[in-house]
């Protein structure tokens, strides 16, 4: 991910009238913005607009970024936001982190292409296909914290939780992925832990 | 089993490069003593690589940028929150809650009898009456024309905040139309 500083004088100059450098932001983070905003739909479609709404939105609040905190722990928390209006908005189930019943109706619903991974002997495959058999909250802490860069304290800002809450949630996050991956993916696992 | 959840996270802190210099080192010796430790160890470091190195971000589409860029062109950037919210506002707000919780103290403090009382054996610079304060009468300071005139100042401020927000919806609304 690109630095900071980077970010605040490309925003410097959008809030100048420099209106088409912002297309240089959204190459930049469309694709964090895609994953997550994936992670809570698992609709391509519903995804894609929720991330167009997220960078519509972050455009009209631009003149609020104080640059106190990471552009993309700002952005993220639009994400989130957006994510559960949207969520809220379709009546769709948001999934509660400790709901187990959600993990295996993911689960059985999935196993069509569940066939063809058992197949597939790639670990990035693996990996991949496990993280969308989460929660979306599970999948979007592995991802803030594995691909999004944030530490503890901004996942929490982006969350609105305490960062021990948040070192919590991931230690479960991550175990249950790894459960997801001896469950499913047992010999794969097995010969990538030898 | 206890102790099952309280390793793995502190291996976590230890291998997410969290954990304090003391606790690093305490660690670290756990895994160069303890087998259950050094398995463990190496377990949750798999999997932690495993999710490092092999984790792939999802694309939208190829159009993705242009859209949100024919998108924003119909847009302003919107003002900056502190540069339309005028603070004298909410000072004058502030100062209103301030100027009324003062006032009520006043009038009940205005409506005891100091000089009066028994002799108890009370320690405090002046003497309270139980009796006195038991026979207060307070809904005579809630009928009164203060209490009245309190909750007609409320209530107009309350159909003025309405107001003004209902406008600002109104705004909205036509904005987007």
């Amino acid at each position: 991910m690109n630095t900071g500083t980077n970010d605040n004088e490309i925003i410097s100059r959008v809030l100048r009238g420099e209106q088409s450098l912002y297309a240089d932001l959204v190459k930049r983070y469309q694709n964090y913005v895609f994953t997550i905003t994936l992670r809570y739909t698992n609709s391509r479609e519903d995804a894609e607009e929720i991330a167009q709404d997220v960078f519509v939105k972050a455009y009209r609040s631009l003149a609020d970024f104080r640059g106190d905190s990471r552009f993309s722990t700002w952005l993220y928390t639009i994400v989130t936001t957006t994510c559960i209006t949207f969520l809220r908005k379709k009546k769709l189930d948001t999934h509660s982190l400790d709901n187990e019943k959600v993990f295996e109706t993911v689960e059985s619903t999935d196993s069509g292409f569940k066939a063809n991974q058992v197949e597939q002997k790639s670990k990035v495959q693996m990996v991949n296909k496990a993280i969308r058999l989460l929660s979306p909250d599970d999948a979007k802490l592995i991802t803030l914290f594995y691909q999004g860069e944030q530490s503890l304290e901004e996942i929490g800002h982006i969350m609105g939780l305490e960062p021990n809450n948040v070192k919590v949630r991931l230690h479960r996050a991550r175990q249950r992925l790894k459960e997801k991956m001896e469950t499913h993916f047992e010999q794969e696992v097995k010969d990538i832990m030898n | 089993m206890n102790t099952q959840p309280s390793i793995e996270e502190r291996l976590w802190d230890y291998i997410d490069g969290i954990a304090t210099p003391e606790e690093k080192s305490i660690v670290e010796q756990l895994i160069d003593s303890n087998i259950e430790w050094r398995n463990q160890y190496h377990e949750l470091l798999d999997v932690h690589q495993l999710m490092s190195n092999s984790l792939e971000l999802d694309e939208p589409s190829m159009r993705f940028t242009q859209n949100v860029m024919e998108d924003i062109a119909k847009y302003q950037i919107a003002p900056a929150a502190k540069s339309y919210i005028n603070k004298r506002i909410i000072w004058g707000i502030m100062g209103f809650f301030m100027l009324t919780i003062a006032g009520f103290l006043i009038y009940a403090f205005g409506s005891v009898n100091w000089s009066g009382g028994g002799s108890g054996s009370t320690t405090l610079p002046f003497n309270i009456d139980a009796n006195r304060i038991n026979s207060f009468d307070f809904s005579k300071l809630f009928n009164s024309t203060y209490t009245s005139v309190f909750v007609m100042v409320n209530a107009v401020l309350g159909l003025v905040l309405l107001d003004m927000y209902l406008g600002k919806k109104k705004k909205q609304l036509q904005e987007k139309h």
